[in-house]
């Protein structure tokens, strides 16, 4: 059933520029997440993981192929069914390479301005934003600011700030690339916890290939096609 | 969560800096202001203070306060003649410049009318009215003279026996105040040589006349003092200044002397009129284009600073974007910076000329009225200056967080 997928996306494919210019970022790209499964995309530099990635994060639309996020077909090809913004708001967590954490706001407040774009009340997305650094083990550095904290504290917040509005899928894009090897472990056994805790697809784009057992799936991408690998 | 606020507390220092640089800039957009005021309280002040309500001026002049003006001193007793006048002053103004203790001295001198007029009028500081037709004077504390002082001016010495604050002429000079008598001693003062050359020369004159070969006798008289020859006038004064009993007819007062074809009569406040439109007119359109190009500067200064800011901030507003934050957040976050950094500077403007501005060598007066039209300047030119960051941050790609 089209609802137990947290998403779905088939044969996109994206297309920058046209005539003699043209290029294909990707060519056929299909892939379907479960809820609470973690999955790895895999593949070489230019292979359109990224091309991928922001497809599927409703920030760049495919020039074809369709999405569907919890069972709703949001894009099909370029044109947007729902209201990209609220839905990538509502539906979607990103975690990146760098932590990517706004640097004028402590750990504590990275977490709750996602809650608080998203409606909350600021008392109650402090609460909920305590609970994820809580559940992360960094409500000792709450009121840290970015600067002050270590690569892997940084990336815990990123993922609190991903998880704070129960997303229905979390896009990570090489998220332990600034970590060392023992780090990038626990971040990745950490979101294969959380997706199964909470529900949320994961789909984490990595070149670490140390770290795969910890992923339900894996896909590899090469010239722009997803394959999945067999074990 | 005000993200303006949580910026600034991150980027405090740069934040002071940039709002010192506003806040002085703003000064002297205040200041200016206040400099007209300044103009326009000083050259009144002696016409607000003296209490007349007619002028009588040299026919066809406006009179001391816009050109030269000559009436002779036994106007007043004229003047005394038409119903409802309860006082008519002598008065005198002109400028002088001289030295005192090596440094330049340079002066409006005011003859008051005493006894009539001993000065009790003006808003002293120190010190007493005039006492004696001869030899006082009531200095602004702008000359730099004391209480005590004796100052040499022409041939006599004057002793400093009171003192005011802030009566400045339209030129911006400090007044003194001394009797008419004095005043005119000091204005026509002649080298000793000289009325020694004027007499004898007076005296040749009257023996090559007619009148001096069939009397000559008058040769001899014409040689003395210049008081004591009745055919010369006695020195003229600038105007002569009527006052009203209360409810005496103005108009009617003003006709009677219309008729006087030797004079030009006007109100306290025509008088007024022609010091603003003649010499502070031009001041006022001089400071006004300056406060002009001031304030335009400031909003382009203001409006580049907030750009900077913004530019600084990209990547985290693509970031928000990404997660999702409407336009609205984005556009608040540059609004509330460029709505405190405005309301700072212009905070910092008002204390620092509170500190600054007495030491001006002109006053500055910075009235309610100015404070709140800067206060609502600063506004639009806060408003207007963050567009361009707003523009800025709304073309930002949410795609740019993930570079």
């Amino acid at each position: 059933m089209d609802t137990q997928f947290a998403i779905q996306a088939g044969g996109l494919k994206k297309v920058y520029g046209s005539g003699n210019t043209e290029v294909i970022a990707m060519k056929h790209a299909s892939m379907d997440v479960a809820q609470g499964q973690v999955v790895a995309l895999l593949g070489p530099s230019g292979s359109g993981k990224s091309t991928f990635l922001t497809a599927v994060g409703l920030i760049n639309p495919p020039t074809s192929g369709q999405i569907k996020i919890n069972g709703r077909l949001v894009l099909d090809g370029e044109k947007a069914l729902v209201d990209l913004k609220k839905f990538r708001r509502k539906y979607l967590g990103f975690v990146f390479q760098k932590s990517n954490l706004i640097p004028f706001l402590s750990a504590l407040e990275n977490v709750q301005i996602a809650l608080e774009i998203n409606g909350h009340s600021s008392n109650d997305a402090q609460k909920n934003a305590l609970t994820l650094l809580n559940e992360l083990g960094m409500e000792d550095r709450a009121d840290n600011l970015p600067s002050m904290l270590s690569g892997g504290q940084q990336q815990r917040v990123a993922i609190a700030r991903a998880l704070a509005n129960k997303p229905a899928v979390i896009l990570a894009d090489e998220p332990t690339a600034a970590l060392d090897s023992h780090l990038g472990r626990k971040v990745m056994e950490l979101f294969r916890d959380l997706a199964h805790t909470h529900g949320t697809g994961v789909i984490v784009v990595t070149h670490d290939q140390r770290s795969l057992d910890v992923f339900d799936k894996i896909y590899e991408m090469e010239d722009g096609v997803i394959n999945l690998r067999d074990y | 969560m005000n993200l303006a606020v949580k910026d600034i507390r991150h980027n405090l220092g740069r934040f002071i800096l940039t709002s010192v640089g506003i806040g002085m800039l703003l000064m002297v957009v205040m200041g200016m202001s206040g400099i007209y005021r300044g103009i326009i309280e000083d050259a009144t002040l002696l016409i607000d203070n003296i209490g007349g309500d007619i002028w009588i001026v040299q026919h066809n002049t406006r009179g001391p306060f816009a050109e030269l003006s000559r009436v002779p001193q036994n106007l007043s007793y004229r003047a005394l003649a038409i119903p409802g006048v309860v006082t008519a002053r002598n008065f005198v103004h002109h400028t002088i410049q001289r030295r005192n203790k090596g440094q330049r001295l340079r002066m409006t001198v005011v003859g008051l009318d005493w006894p009539v007029d001993n000065g009790k009028w003006l808003p002293l500081t120190s010190g007493r009215v005039l006492h004696q037709n001869h030899y006082e004077m009531i200095a602004d504390k702008s000359l730099g003279l004391h209480l005590g002082e004796k100052i040499q001016l022409g041939k006599n010495k004057y002793t400093v026996v009171g003192m005011t604050s802030s009566m400045i002429s339209s030129g911006g000079d400090g007044i003194a105040f001394f009797t008419v008598q004095d005043a005119l001693q000091i204005k026509l003062d002649t080298p000793g040589e000289a009325v020694r050359l004027e007499r004898v020369s007076r005296s040749i004159r009257v023996a090559e006349s007619e009148l001096g070969l069939k009397q000559p006798n008058l040769i001899e008289f014409s040689s003395q003092e210049s008081s004591q020859v009745p055919a010369l006038a006695s020195p003229q004064v600038s105007a002569v200044i009527l006052k009203l009993a209360p409810g005496a007819n103005l108009e009617k007062a003003i006709n009677i002397i219309t008729g006087w074809e030797d004079v030009s009569v006007y109100t306290s406040e025509a008088e007024r009129q022609f010091l603003l439109k003649g010499s502070v007119e031009k001041a006022r359109q001089q400071i006004g284009l300056f406060r002009i190009l001031l304030t335009i500067i400031s909003a382009i200064i203001m409006a580049l600073i907030l750009y900077t800011l913004t530019l600084d901030k990209l990547h985290s507003i693509a970031l928000l974007k990404l997660i999702g934050a409407s336009n609205w957040v984005i556009l608040k976050l540059i609004l509330q910076q460029a709505l405190i950094l405005g309301f700072t500077g212009y905070c910092i403007a008002y204390a620092l000329g509170q500190k600054i501005f007495p030491n001006f060598p002109r006053r500055v007066i910075i009235s309610t009225d100015d404070l709140l039209q800067l206060a609502f300047i600063v506004l639009a030119i806060s408003i207007i200056s963050s567009f361009l960051g707003i523009w800025k941050a709304l073309q930002v790609n949410p795609n740019e967080a993930l570079n």
